[in-house]
């Protein structure tokens, strides 16, 4: 209750600083007028502080620092093992999943720890939605599957506006508007997939993460995901984990590179805007995985 | 080629030597292997004879008691009573149905509730302490049961309702009991069900923004709905066949009664009490008993058949 | 975020509810378990007030108590206070002199003093009541001595079945359940194996075989007291001639043989549990990596070297576990036993596997069934002597188990 109003505060006042003028997308503006300040101006949609994450006591990931941007693309790349997913899930408290995994430091969300004791992570997990490796649709009807969670979190509006806003949104109504009662499981991996997106969008999240959402896919299916997640951008800020640099350098806004420390633990070794990291990287190990020396 | 034979390395002709080795590769008849193999077919073979002999035995002294009774009263006369001639099967069917119904009340809910606890709940060490504890509930012997509803429950059920309202012998303190019997077996079965359901699952809920009961009970519960059933359905057959639990508690003598604090002879309990006794094989109780001992084969078989159908007919399948 | 309702409170709300729901479920199975074990104890040990005929100090001898006088002196006591009848009975069993000095004087002590329980209370009063305990048997049982009893001693598993509650022993029920075992696990063991191997090794999948694995799953859920009818029928009555050890002429007295013997009873729990070692050894054999087969096939091996030689040696810690727990279960049997015919009383240990038999279950269901309190007490002891064994071979069970858990 407490964290809800506070969050509402926060969207309240960043609004009216942000663009009074522009009340429809006001950040994106925003943030395309200073796309030069990136670096320097706070608004992030997410930023990771000294983060640390461990299994038991091996660490896992180490001392992350990391602003991502609002309504923008941010993509992660790394060589196997090197803590991505981790790193992704740390954001919505998707490692607590796993009993042995902890973390130290902050992940600050509108300013607030997300990490901080009284923090619900139902709550921070509402606004940073997830889609998953696999795609995972329940075992329920189409329409269900994007009406369960809005239906769970409160929603006052519309049911079937919300799904099939959600649908179109996550580009798959027209494949699936005629049999909205047969089971998400009956539709083809892409599908299933875009399914798995319109889900997660219908519950109005600020931020969406994905975590490979294309390596179980078709290259036809890829393509299809990769456009959506254009869209999407317009309106989500999106950090997608993904093993293939390709896909990183067409959709992303920006990059982060992890890589492996001595000690098997992931660092951040880079993170710049996409064309810079890709074109011409600050570090020597950056080049050499993105030229497929490693990794 | 006599040259090339005599030439051979010393180490080849040793190891040849040890071989009986022929160009030959048709196929050999290996006596040996087809003994073994008819032997192994016979020792599965025993599954089908059981199943013939029980069907076989029930059925022919069945025939000898239908003979003498027809269906229609064996169904539909509300005595049993073989002295007067009355073979009705109701009033042990009703005192079965009275405890089995108790125990599922106790049961399901319990053996649920327990499930959902380990899979969602527990962490994994307090799963692995509490799941053999359990299972130690699951092996004690049904003699030991029939002791504990005798000697526990029922006193407790008399001095919580009243000794006035409370017979010694009641279908009630029997049915609580086979409840307990049947928890172990209903929380492991429902376990496994709700383990299988893939991880990518709890996922999604969680991603969605739910709390975890919504994710327990709203997710994970529907998609293993089918092994849920399937173990409540197994648990029902269990409570049916039970007999020691009855034939010690529910008390003796058939009693067509709605009153779960009456005693009440269950089919079960009928067969024990009827056979316990000097019993010779032409008289129509010993026949009585196999009749009553076909249709409990019957209506066990049918709800095992079920549950096994409901298994694979609704198994979602993943990926 | 106005389009969603906070609702998270009322979320959490029902959530810890629930989970408090299915917590408290949990800790009612491990209560009831206590309760079921505290219960037994409750009855197995307590106080007993205990009546004698003759109160021993009376027959001190130059106020030498009994239990110090001499062998001679005892046979006096006896020929004092037993009939002349009962004496010389005594006296041609055995001739005086020749019997140990112990065995006279726990006649006395039978015979003369003939100590009687005439009230027992539960463990849980003896220890929390005491006083009151005292003061009653003071105001109901004046000529009665209080003392705690142990139901469960050394005698009570070594004498045989009695009458009298508190002279009754388990003796020939726990020879009766093991010879009984023994006979099960002879038939249901290489039966049990044989099947699961040609199931998993041999068996193709064709409709017999589908027939058999199908069969085998119904069997096992087939209420006991079904194989009992079964044994009554084959074992007992139509196996007759074999079971009752008549063709063998292990019996004296053909006429009266039946086939309510120890052997119908073993086959009859082999039966009932044949489906249960089927598919735990199923599943042991499951567990054994294919590679494994692959390599000896491509040794050249034949089917049969490759099931004795590598599928079964690791298998096998599995299928045993599998099987003691199967035998676990058929230890506790009762239901099919009564319904094959065990004995309501016999005193005698049984020879062989054509005896008639009563077994631990039977007596506790026998005792239970007796409405006197005594009975209860010496049922509840020899549920723990049961709970014991079955106990012992579970522990059995989990080291197995855990050692075959480290090789694979």
């Amino acid at each position: 209750m407490r964290i809800e109003r506070i969050f509402a505060d926060k969207n309240k006042k960043r609004k009216i600083r942000v663009d009074p003028l522009n009340l429809c997308h006001p950040r994106s503006n925003h943030a395309q007028s200073k796309r030069e300040l990136i670096m320097t101006n706070n608004n992030y949609a997410i930023e990771a502080r000294g983060l640390n994450i461990y299994y038991d006591d091996f660490l896992a990931v180490r001392d992350v620092n990391l602003k991502i941007e609002a309504r923008k693309i941010t993509a992660i790349i790394g060589p196997s093992g090197c803590g991505k997913s981790t790193m992704l899930r740390a954001f919505n408290r998707m490692n607590e999943l796993v009993p042995s995994a902890w973390a130290k430091g902050e992940v600050l969300y509108h300013g607030e720890n997300i990490y901080a004791p009284d923090v619900d992570p139902v709550e921070v997990r509402r606004r940073i939605g997830m889609v998953f490796q696999k795609p995972n649709p329940f075992p329920k009807s189409i329409y269900e599957n994007v009406a369960w969670g809005a239906r769970i979190n409160g929603y006052r509006g519309n049911m079937d506006e919300l799904v099939e806003q959600s649908l179109r949104g996550a580009a798959i109504w027209d494949e699936v508007k005629d049999k909205l009662d047969q089971s998400g499981l009956s539709l083809s991996g892409g599908q299933q997939q875009r399914l798995c997106i319109a889900r997660t969008i219908a519950i109005k999240p600020d931020i969406i993460l994905m975590d490979e959402p294309a390596s179980a896919l078709d290259p036809i299916a890829t393509l299809k995901i990769e456009e959506l997640m254009h869209e999407l951008s317009k309106e989500f800020t999106i950090i997608v984990v993904t093993h293939n640099m390709q896909q990183a350098a067409r959709v992303s806004d920006f990059t982060a590179f992890f890589n492996l420390g001595e000690d098997r633990a992931g660092v951040l070794e880079e993170y710049d805007k996409t064309n810079k990291l890709f074109t011409n990287p600050a570090k020597q190990t950056t080049e050499d995985y993105i030229t497929g020396r490693f990794g | 080629m006599t040259q090339q034979i005599e030439i051979p390395s010393p180490s080849t002709t040793t190891i040849e030597a040890g071989y009986n080795r022929t160009n030959d590769l048709r196929k050999r008849r290996r006596l040996g292997e087809t003994v073994i193999q008819t032997l192994l077919f016979l020792a599965g073979g025993i599954s089908i004879l059981t199943t013939v002999g029980i069907v076989y035995e029930l059925s022919k002294e069945s025939v000898h008691f239908l003979s003498q009774v027809s269906l229609i009263e064996f169904f539909t006369h509300a005595k049993w009573n073989p002295q007067l001639g009355n073979f009705g099967i109701l009033p042990l069917l009703n005192a079965t149905l009275m405890t089995s119904t108790t125990a599922m009340l106790v049961a399901l809910p319990m053996g649920l509730s327990i499930a959902i606890y380990l899979s969602e709940y527990a962490t994994p060490k307090a799963s692995s302490i509490l799941k053999p504890i359990l299972e130690v509930l699951a092996g004690i012997p049904t003699v030991v049961y029939g002791y504990f509803a005798l000697t526990f429950m029922t006193p407790l059920l008399r001095s919580v309702l009243g000794k006035d309202v409370v017979e010694i012998y009641n279908t009630a303190s029997a049915g609580i009991v086979i409840g307990i019997l049947i928890i172990p077996m209903v929380s492991s079965m429902s376990e496994d069900a709700l383990s299988a359901v893939p991880r990518a699952l709890r996922e999604a809920s969680y991603g969605l923004g739910a709390t975890k009961l919504e994710t327990a009970i709203k997710v994970v519960l529907p998609a293993a709905i089918s092994g849920i059933v399937a173990a409540f359905i197994v648990a029902i057959s269990r409570a049916i066949g039970e007999t020691m639990i009855v034939a010690i508690a529910a008390g003796a003598g058939p009693n067509l009664t709605f009153n779960p604090f009456l005693p009440a002879e269950t089919m079960t309990g009928h067969i024990v009490r009827i056979s316990g006794g000097d019993l010779s094989y032409n008289s129509i109780d010993y026949n009585s008993i196999f009749a009553i001992g076909l249709f409990l084969f019957f209506i066990t078989l049918s709800l095992n058949i079920i549950s096994q159908r409901v298994v694979r007919r609704f198994r979602e399948v993943y990926e | 975020m106005s389009e969603f309702k906070a609702n998270l409170d009322i979320r959490h709300r029902a959530g810890h509810i629930w989970r408090n729901i299915f917590r408290a479920s949990t800790v009612f199975g491990i209560l009831a378990l206590i309760v079921l074990l505290l219960n037994i104890a409750n009855s197995a040990f307590g106080y007993v007030a205990i009546e004698n005929d003759i109160n021993p100090a009376d027959l001190a001898i130059n106020s030498i108590p009994i239990e110090q006088l001499h062998q001679v002196d005892l046979v006096w006591i006896l020929e004092q206070n037993v009939s002349a009848g009962l004496f010389r009975r005594l006296e041609s069993e055995m001739p005086w002199e020749e019997r140990a000095r112990e065995e006279i004087y726990d006649l006395v002590v039978e015979r003369v003093v003939n100590p009687q329980v005439v009230h027992t209370w539960p463990l849980g009063g003896s220890l929390f009541h005491r006083a009151e305990i005292q003061a009653e048997v003071a105001a109901k049982f004046p000529g009665a001595t209080l003392e705690f009893r142990s139901w469960l001693t050394g005698d009570f598993l070594t004498t045989p079945q009695s009458p009298e509650a508190d002279r009754a022993g388990v003796r020939t029920a726990i020879l009766g359940s093991g010879w009984t075992i023994a006979i099960t696990i002879l038939f249901a063991f290489p039966l049990g194996v044989g099947a699961a191997i040609y199931l998993e090794e041999y068996a193709s999948d064709n409709r017999l075989n589908r027939v058999i694995q199908t069969n085998i799953n119904n069997l096992a859920g087939v209420p006991s007291i079904i194989y009992g009818m079964l044994g009554l029928a084959i074992f007992v009555r139509a196996l007759e001639p074999f079971t009752s050890g008549a063709i063998f002429g292990a019996v004296d007295d053909t006429a009266t043989a039946s086939g309510r013997t120890i052997i119908s009873a073993g086959m009859t729990l082999g039966l009932l549990i044949l489906p249960l070692i089927i598919i735990n050894a199923q599943e042991a054999i499951k567990a054994v990596p294919n590679s494994l087969r692959q390599a000896s096939y491509g040794m050249g091996a034949t089917r049969w070297q490759t099931v004795w030689h590598h599928v079964l040696p690791n298998a096998i810690s599995g299928i045993l576990t599998g099987t003691i727990l199967a035998i676990s279960r058929a230890i506790g049997e009762t239901a099919p036993l009564v319904v094959v015919g065990a004995s309501t009383f016999i005193t005698f240990d049984p020879e062989g596997p054509f005896s008639k038999f009563t077994t631990l279950p039977i007596q506790i269901y026998q005792w239970t069934a007796r409405p006197q309190a005594e009975f209860r007490n010496i049922a509840a002891a020899a549920i723990l002597v049961l709970l014991a064994m079955l106990l012992s071979m579970n522990a059995a069970a989990v080291v197995l188990r855990n050692r075959y858990n480290r090789k694979i």
